[in-house]
């Protein structure tokens, strides 16, 4: 009889890492759904497409590593980065775009790092962040128009042609400028009732995307339903966007309103499923709000003031520098502490 | 209903508590041997009073007390010792320490008792003393002497006596089946606890997972001031840092201990072992312990004597050696596994797993840390364990303890929920064990340099006596000069001094002469040994050249080998008579010369 020596805990909760990010796959299906249903087959390619390169992108680095591929794939994170950049990515985005951004988000800001766990920068956001700045005609001219409004509903083969090898001039017959860059455009000439004219916006909020929000809004709840993420990153990126909105730009003839900045671009996919990525966010419960908070005034100011007409991607890559920082001075207070353990260790202090 | 606190984090696992409180507590019997170590508690390891051969009776002492922090083993039942000798006990490392062996004889026979029935009419130290002479010890799991534990600083008023009946970990029913079938042992521990403390109130807090303890508890504390409080049940309840929060609200204070607060916790079992020491005068031969897990057909709770081997016991539980897989000594959550079945059950051990293979599965392997803070949520000392884990595996033991890696209390709520399924305890353990061979090694090479310092001040000090000695006699040495010198100059010019130098001068010349014409006249003391030795010299060398003459002559005549050399020596000793000749010879002139310098 040979007993089994180990060290304690002998018994451990069901939960794993590949279990959590296929909860997180799945919760993402109703967004894509919708996204499918108001902009076409071109997200649903995309992330086809993005999920299956990640895929391999991973697999080879791994195998460069030399690390057990099977057991190191079947986490599943490779395969949420591919998602989240073929959701984030315009639906007629070409191939090869999406290919430099998985590429970059894979190889070059997880693994080139150190693998599942080291990156500092959320991988996903990393690779859209680097096509956006070199291809921003082709990332921004590839919006599809929402459903409705295109003069021909592109089937499957037909979106599948495009992205392969879509022209502009056959392209720009199922494109139109999203809802938030057309605002931020014509709000300058044009008053509030004026910009609303346009057929991006359609009868409510934004035609399509306001559909798109509450989708990934639903997915996101439910995230947190099943304690895979917790509130706090979310509720402090939509709050501190609301606060910002309500604090500048409570005037609709001079700045987008808050409707808008909730339930168009990127707001609650980048909330409920960018931010809130474990490896790169804050840790703690009071570094998870300042995180999120920091994410959504960034996420504001961006699109207000800056050049883009959304920065789900700036906003998110910039709070992911100062998450060493917030980590170090939001410790919680260890029980019996008088008070938390800010900062970092010192001769002094240890 | 009184107000409870929450400690932030724990967890629920299974309870798989329900197969073994379907039984009521079974006594286990009496094993063939019994193994008693002399260490089953914190503090120094009992000392042997008996030895191989003697004949005990049930409850005999069979190692004393030593130091304040010690505590006697008893003999659980009678018979002979057969051994006092090293055996593995209950470790996680599989060690072995010294343990007494006892053969029973099968009478069970009891020795004498000493109880103090009416114990509020004796001295409060006359109980106490009782208790550990009864060898109590925290039953709950770290095996605190009760005693000490009962004498809390004096500057600390206990307020608050908390009896802990939480028993949180997974399969452990131990201290459940004691509630339900001892509750009035347990309240009449405690209340010996409370008269020796005289807290301003009782509380035993109970899991609501246990209503029957709790309804066998309420009814024996009826008519007493005793407060049954039952808490939700959450892992680690019966954390003593956490209990006492859910109980008071307070917290034990960083590197503190409860009675910094006003509060003390004791265990249930240990109540019922101070109520058997002081109202039955019976020493802690036996406690309760679960034997569970899937491997055993029989799971349930026994009374089991200390010292019972794990391997009789499993036998008494019907174990199926095929199905088991994982033999675990304590709880799920915080036990340790067992390498053999060898060892016996202490003092502390409340329960036994029989796992079968897939009970407690092995865990998958290793992922990486993806910093989802499921750890941290489940934490109950409030850590950021992810920290503490990156902080151990990189060896960065500063900013672990930054990071207060010594308030965990290892209770395995981290490991439990990770995702990636990282022995999080293993690396804190890990990293506490460098740190505390760290520090001793920097308190050994401190005591080092200050021992080096202190022998590098005295050769300094040293060195500079001998340096000041050697300049006080250069000094004297250099005045003495300068005087004899001032004293030659000055002589001159005195003509009375010049005179008396003169006739000093002629006199001495004189006293020459004489001595060099009678040199056996001669009678300064100094000279005359020398010239005696000399002499003495000469004789010894005549002699021993006489000698060697006559030696030669011998073996010449009959002719032996050695004619060669004895020519050498006596050409030798001819010469070593002529050196002494001379030397005597030229030592008596000579010494009249020197003899009357001034």
């Amino acid at each position: 009889m040979t007993l089994r020596q180990q060290s304690s805990p002998h018994t451990r909760s069901a939960r794993s890492t590949s279990r959590v990010m296929l909860w997180v796959i799945l919760a993402t299906l109703p967004g894509l759904a919708v996204q499918t249903v108001f902009f076409g087959w071109g997200n649903l390619i995309n992330v086809i497409w993005c999920v299956a390169l990640a895929i391999v992108a991973e697999a080879a680095v791994l195998k460069l590593r030399q690390r057990p591929l099977a057991f190191c794939l079947s986490d599943n994170t490779a395969a949420v980065t591919g998602l989240l950049l073929g959701l984030a990515l315009p639906p007629l985005t070409p191939w090869w775009v999406s290919l430099v951004a998985v590429f970059a988000a894979i190889v070059m800001a997880k693994q080139l790092y150190g693998g599942l766990g080291s990156n500092p920068f959320n991988p996903a956001m990393v690779g859209y962040a680097l096509v956006l700045v070199s291809f921003p005609v082709a990332m921004t001219t590839t919006w599809a128009a929402p459903a409705g409004l295109w003069h021909s509903a592109p089937g499957f083969t037909e979106t599948l042609g495009l992205i392969l090898h879509g022209q502009h001039s056959v392209i720009d017959a199922y494109t139109m400028a999203t809802p938030l860059d057309v605002y931020k455009h014509d709000i300058g000439s044009l008053i509030a009732e004026e910009v609303r004219q346009h057929p991006t916006f359609g009868e409510g909020v934004a035609k399509g995307w306001e559909w798109v929000n509450a989708a990934f809004l639903a997915g996101g709840i439910g995230l947190i339903a099943l304690r895979i993420i917790t509130w706090h990153i979310p509720a402090s990126v939509l709050a501190a966007l609301g606060i910002m909105s309500l604090a500048f730009g409570s005037n609709e003839d001079l700045h987008a309103p808050l409707t808008l900045h909730l339930l168009a671009g990127a707001t609650m996919l980048g909330a409920f499923f960018i931010a809130t990525d474990p490896v790169s966010a804050a840790t703690s419960p009071l570094g998870k709000l300042i995180y999120g908070a920091g994410i959504g005034v960034l996420l504001y100011v961006i699109r207000t003031w800056g050049s883009y007409p959304d920065a789900v991607a700036f906003a998110v890559l910039l709070m992911n520098f100062a998450v060493p920082f917030i980590d170090h001075y939001t410790p919680p207070r260890t029980y019996g502490h008088r008070k938390a353990r800010r900062g970092i260790a010192t001769k002094a202090s240890g | 209903m009184r107000k409870l606190w929450d400690f932030s984090g724990g967890i629920h696992p299974p309870e798989h508590k329900h197969q073994s409180t379907t039984r009521p507590i079974q006594p286990a019997g009496l094993p063939d041997i019994l193994i008693l170590p002399l260490q089953q508690h914190i503090g120094s390891p009992a000392e042997t009073q008996v030895a191989a051969g003697d004949r005990v009776l049930k409850g005999d002492c069979l190692a004393g007390a030593i130091g304040t922090m010690g505590v006697p083993v008893h003999a659980p039942t009678s018979g002979t010792i057969e051994s006092v000798s090293k055996h593995p006990v209950p470790h996680p490392s599989g060690m072995v320490d010294w343990c007494i062996t006892l053969k029973p004889d099968g009478e069970d026979c009891w020795g004498e008792r000493l109880p103090l029935i009416n114990y509020t009419r004796h001295e409060r130290t006359a109980v106490l003393g009782r208790i550990r002479d009864a060898g109590v010890v925290g039953l709950g799991g770290a095996g605190f002497p009760t005693n000490i534990k009962l004498r809390p600083p004096r500057r600390d008023k206990v307020d608050t006596l908390i009896l802990n009946g939480a028993e949180c970990e997974p399969y452990i029913t131990a201290d459940d089946m004691l509630m339900r079938e001892h509750a009035a042992d347990v309240v009449s521990g405690l209340n010996i606890m409370a008269w020796l403390l005289q807290p301003e109130r009782c509380v035993i807090g109970v899991e609501d997972n246990k209503p029957e303890a709790i309804a066998a508890l309420q009814a024996a504390a009826k008519d007493t001031l005793i407060d049954v409080v039952v808490i939700p049940t959450k892992y680690p309840s019966g954390g003593e840092k956490q209990l006492i929060q859910i109980l008071t609200g307070l917290e034990v204070p960083h590197n503190g201990i409860p009675a910094d607060i006003g509060v003390m916790c004791q265990n249930v079992g240990t109540a019922v072992a101070v109520c058997r020491a002081v109202v039955h005068g019976e020493p802690l031969i036996s406690r309760i312990t679960s034997v569970t897990g899937e491997a055993v057909s029989n799971p349930g709770n026994y009374a089991v004597r200390l010292g019972t081997p794990v391997r009789y016991l499993l036998d008494q539980a019907g174990v199926d050696a095929q199905r088991l897989e994982r033999l675990v000594l304590g709880g799920p959550m915080m036990g340790y596994t067992l390498q053999s079945t060898d060892i016996p059950i202490v003092k502390t051990t409340n329960c036994i797993i029989a796992a079968a293979r897939g009970e407690l599965p092995e865990p998958p392997p290793e992922q990486p840390c993806i910093r989802c803070g499921a750890c941290a949520e489940a934490c109950p000392m409030a850590l950021l364990p992810q920290q503490l884990f990156w902080y151990s595996k990189a060896q960065e033991f500063e900013k672990a303890e930054h990071q207060n890696l010594f308030d965990c209390i290892e209770c395995g709520a981290c490991s439990y929920v990770c995702p990636s399924s990282i022995p999080l305890v293993q690396y804190y353990r890990f990293a506490k064990g460098e740190i505390r061979t760290q520090r001793a090694e920097h308190l050994k090479a401190d005591r080092a340099r200050v021992r080096f310092e202190a022998r590098q001040a005295r050769l300094e000090r040293e060195q500079a006596e001998k340096e000041a000695r050697r300049q006080e006699r250069a000094r004297a040495a250099a005045e003495s000069q300068l005087q004899k010198k001032q004293a030659a100059q000055s002589a001159p010019s005195d003509d009375r001094a010049a005179r008396a130098v003169a006739v000093q001068q002629a006199l001495a010349r004189k006293s020459e002469q004489v001595k060099a014409k009678f040199p056996a006249a001669t009678v300064d003391g100094s000279e005359t040994p020398d010239l005696q030795v000399l002499e003495q010299q000469r004789d010894q060398a005549r002699e021993k050249l006489a000698t060697m003459k006559t030696m030669l002559a011998d073996a010449r005549t009959a002719d032996a080998d050695n004619v060669d050399k004895l020519e050498r020596a006596v050409t030798k000793n001819i010469e070593r008579v002529k050196r002494a000749e001379d030397a005597v010879k030229a030592a008596q002139p000579p010494a009249t010369d020197t003899t009357e310098q001034p």
